[in-house]
C-alpha cells in the first residue's frame, strides 16, 4: 500500500540517500585501490574529483562559445581524461619518489597535494561557488505517470536518473575489468601481496599506473555526478566528500572496492535517513550534523571491527 | 618617529603570531616528531583552546554562553586541559591502528569540532563568532577588569580611567608578544628536559622500532597516547593564545585547515621534526616567509595595475592568497624529497641523559 509515509520516504529520503551513496561509492574505489595496492591513504582524491567537475564545466562553457549546447556528461568525457592525467602525473612526480620510504611519507605528500591541487583550482577559477547546472530538477514525467497507475508515485528528477544508470554501468565495467582482464587481476594480486605479484612477473608499476587510472576515472565520474546533483561546483567540495569516502572505504574493508561500494551506498543511506523523523516530529540527528554520520559510523568500525565489513586488509 | 613606530608594532605582531604557530609547531613535534603520531586535525585542537578560553573569559552576552568572567589565566589551563580531554578520547579509539588511521580520525575530528561550533549557536553562536575576547595585559584597560578585585587595590575607577589616557594606547602590545614568547621559551626547556628524559629515549625507541619497544617490555600504546595528549594540550594553549590575539574566533575563517593544520606541517618539517628548536625556527621563518610574500605580492599586483589599465585589481587581490598557497605546497613537496631531515635534523640523546 501505498501510504504518504512510503512517499515521503521513498522520494524524499530513499532515493537522495541512494544517489548519495552511488557518489560515495564511486569516490570510496578510488581510495580503497590506492589503499590496497600502494598501501597510503591519498588524501589528494577529493581534489581530483573537484577538478574534474570545475574541467567539465569549463568544457561545457568552452562549446557553448562554439555554439554547442553539451550536456555535462558529455563534457564530462574530456575531462575524465584530464583527471586520469593528473593523477599520473601526481604520482609521478609527487609519490613515486616516496615508494620505497615509509608510507607515511606519501601520506603527507598527499595532504600536500590536496592543498596544491586546491589552491591551483582556486587560482584558475577563483573561490567562490559556481552553478553547474541552472533551473530546479523536475522529476521525470514518464516515471511519474507510470507509476502512479500502481497507485505509488516514484518522483525521480533526471539527473537522479542519470547518476544512478552511470554508476551502475562503471560498476558492470569495473566490474568486468577487475574479474576478467589481465590488468584487474594483476591489481587483485598486488593488493593480495605485492612481493609476491613482482616474483611472479607481474610488472607492479604498470599495474600502479592502472590503479591511477581506475581511480582517477572514477574520481572523476563521483565529481561530476556530486556537481549534476547539487547543481553548483566549489572548491571546498572534494575536501567534503573526503570523510564519507574514506568511512565507505573503511566500512567495506580497505583494498575491496566491492565493499567500498557497499560502504558508499550504506553510508549515504544512512546520512539522509538520519535526517527522516523516526521519532516524532524532528529529525533524528539535526541535519547540520549529517556529515558526523560517516564519520561515528567509521569511528565505530575503527572500534569494533577495522577489517570492515568484507574482512578487508588492516595496516 | 610615527613609521618607526609602525615598524615596531607590525614586528611586535610577526612575533605574537609567529610565536603562537611556534606554539603548535611544538605541539606538533611532540606528537609527530618524538612519537610519530600523524595528527592532521592541528586546527580542532587549537579551535577547542580557543574557544574554551573565550567562553570562559568573555563577559555576559545574549548571543552566547558566557559571563563567567573566570580569570584568564584560569581560561588558558582550562583550554588546555579540555584539548586534552578530547585527544585522550581520540587516542584511545586510534592510537591502536597505523598513522593513516589516525590521520583520517583526527581530520574528521576537526571537522566534527567545527560543526559542532557551528550549529551550537545557543553556546558559540554559530557561524557569527565570538567577539570581544579578552587579551592579555590589554584586558587591564577594560572596566570589567580595573573596577574588580584585584586593580580596584591600587586605584579606584578614575584613577585607571586617567593612567590608561596618559600612556600610549599601544602599550600591551610589547608585553603580549613577550608573554607569548616567553611561554614558547618555558615550553621548549620542558620539552627538551622530556626528550633526554628516560620517557623521550622510550617514545624514539617505540617510533622507531616499535615491536622491539614493546618486546622489551614498553608500554607502546599507553606511551603514545600520552605523547598524543601532551600534543594536544600544547595545541589548546596556543588557540588560546590565538583567541585572544584576535579577539574574534568564529568555526570555518579562523580555523580554516590549511592556515592552520597545513602552515603548521610546514613549519614542523622545514625546521626538522623531532628537534625542538627546529619547530621554534620553521615556525618562525615560515610564518615571516607566508607574511612578507603578502607584502610582495601585493606590491606586485600594484605594479602590475599601474602598468596595464585593464586589469582588475580585486580579482588579482583575491587569487593571490592562493598562488601563495600553492608556493607553500610546493614548498612542503620539495622539503620533502631533497630535504626530508628539514634544516635542524633531530640531535638523539646520549645514553647517559647528558645532552
Amino acid at each position: 500500500m501505498w501510504e504518504s509515509f512510503w512517499f515521503e520516504f521513498i522520494n524524499f529520503y530513499f532515493i537522495p540517500g541512494l544517489v548519495l551513496g552511488c557518489i560515495y561509492a564511486l569516490g570510496a574505489i578510488g581510495i580503497t585501490l590506492t589503499f590496497g595496492i600502494l598501501r597510503f591513504a591519498n588524501f589528494a582524491h577529493g581534489e581530483i574529483m573537484m577538478t574534474s567537475s570545475y574541467l567539465t564545466w569549463e568544457f561545457v562553457l568552452v562549446a557553448s562559445s562554439f555554439g554547442l549546447i553539451l550536456h555535462p556528461i558529455i563534457g564530462a568525457i574530456p575531462a575524465s581524461i584530464c583527471a586520469i592525467f593528473l593523477a599520473l602525473i601526481v604520482d609521478r612526480f609527487f609519490y613515486k619518489p616516496f615508494r620505497n620510504s615509509p608510507t607515511i611519507m606519501i601520506v603527507i605528500a598527499s595532504f600536500g597535494m590536496m592543498l596544491i591541487i586546491r589552491s591551483l583550482v582556486q587560482v584558475i577559477w577563483g573561490p567562490n561557488q559556481i552553478t553547474f547546472v541552472k533551473g530546479i530538477a523536475k522529476p521525470n514525467h514518464f516515471i511519474k505517470d507510470f507509476t502512479s497507475n500502481f497507485d505509488m508515485m516514484l518522483l525521480i528528477p533526471n539527473k537522479h536518473i542519470s547518476i544512478l544508470l552511470g554508476t551502475i554501468i562503471i560498476m558492470l565495467v569495473f566490474n568486468y575489468l577487475l574479474s576478467s582482464t589481465k590488468i584487474g587481476k594483476g591489481m587483485r594480486a598486488v593488493s593480495d601481496n605485492p612481493n609476491l605479484a613482482e616474483v611472479s612477473g607481474i610488472n607492479v608499476e604498470n599495474i600502479v599506473k592502472a590503479t591511477w587510472v581506475v581511480g582517477g576515472f572514477c574520481a572523476a565520474a563521483a565529481g561530476v555526478f556530486l556537481a549534476l546533483d547539487t547543481q553548483f561546483i566549489e572548491s571546498t567540495m572534494g575536501f567534503r566528500m573526503l570523510l564519507p569516502m574514506f568511512a565507505a572505504a573503511i566500512l567495506g574493508g580497505i583494498g575491496r572496492p566491492f565493499g567500498a561500494v557497499a560502504g558508499g551506498l550504506i553510508i549515504g543511506l544512512a546520512e539522509e535517513l538520519s535526517a527522516y523523523p523516526w521519532l516524532g516530529n524532528g529529525p533524528v540527528i539535526s541535519p547540520g550534523y549529517k556529515s558526523g554520520v560517516a564519520f561515528s559510523i567509521m569511528v565505530l568500525m575503527l572500534i569494533f571491527r577495522p577489517s570492515g565489513l568484507f574482512r578487508g586488509k588492516v595496516f | 618617529m610615527e613609521i618607526f613606530l609602525g615598524y615596531f608594532l607590525y614586528a611586535m605582531s610577526l612575533l605574537t603570531v609567529g610565536g603562537i604557530y611556534a606554539l603548535l609547531a611544538l605541539g606538533l613535534n611532540v606528537q609527530w616528531g618524538f612519537a610519530g603520531l600523524f595528527n592532521a586535525g592541528v586546527a580542532g585542537f587549537a579551535a577547542i583552546g580557543a574557544y574554551t578560553y573565550a567562553l570562559l573569559t568573555t563577559a555576559e552576552s545574549q548571543f552566547h554562553f558566557g559571563g563567567l568572567e573566570l580569570p584568564l589565566v584560569v581560561g588558558d589551563i582550562l583550554a588546555m586541559i579540555f584539548a586534552g580531554i578530547v585527544a585522550t578520547i581520540i587516542g584511545l579509539i586510534c592510537i591502536r591502528l597505523r598513522a593513516d588511521y589516525l590521520a583520517i580520525a583526527t581530520i574528521g575530528i576537526a571537522e566534527i569540532i567545527k560543526l559542532i561550533l557551528k550549529n551550537e549557536t545557543n553556546i558559540t553562536n554559530g557561524p557569527r563568532g565570538i567577539n570581544k575576547i579578552p587579551r592579555t595585559w590589554e584586558h587591564f584597560t577594560e572596566e570589567r577588569f580595573y573596577t574588580n578585585f584585584p586593580m580596584n587595590l591600587f586605584s579606584n575607577q578614575k584613577g585607571w580611567e586617567a593612567f590608561f589616557a596618559s600612556i600610549p594606547k599601544w602599550w600591551w602590545q610589547p608585553f603580549f608578544a613577550i608573554t607569548i614568547i616567553l611561554i614558547v621559551i618555558i615550553t621548549y626547556f620542558f620539552l627538551e628536559k622530556l626528550r633526554v628524559s628516560p620517557w623521550g629515549r622510550m617514545m624514539t625507541a617505540i617510533r622507531e622500532n616499535e615491536k622491539a619497544a614493546a618486546a622489551a617490555g614498553k608500554n607502546v600504546t599507553k606511551r603514545r597516547i600520552e605523547a598524543f595528549i601532551l600534543g594536544a594540550v600544547i595545541m589548546g594553549l596556543a588557540g588560546a593564545f590565538l583567541g585572544q590575539h584576535l579577539r574574534l574566533i568564529e568555526p570555518t575563517q579562523t580555523f580554516d585547515p590549511s592556515k592552520m593544520t597545513f602552515l603548521v606541517w610546514v613549519m614542523l618539517i622545514a625546521g626538522g621534526s623531532g628537534n625542538n628548536k627546529g619547530a621554534i625556527l620553521g615556525a618562525f621563518l615560515i610564518w615571516f616567509v607566508w607574511s612578507s610574500s603578502e607584502l610582495v605580492t601585493n606590491g606586485v599586483i600594484e605594479i602590475l595595475a599601474t602598468m596595464f589599465d585593464s586589469i582588475d585589481i580585486s580579482i588579482l587581490k583575491n587569487r593571490a592568497g592562493f598562488i601563495r598557497m600553492l608556493f607553500i605546497g610546493l614548498l612542503l613537496q620539495l622539503i620533502l624529497q631533497r630535504y626530508p631531515k628539514g634544516i635542524l635534523p633531530e640531535k638523539r640523546p646520549a645514553i647517559s641523559g647528558k645532552y
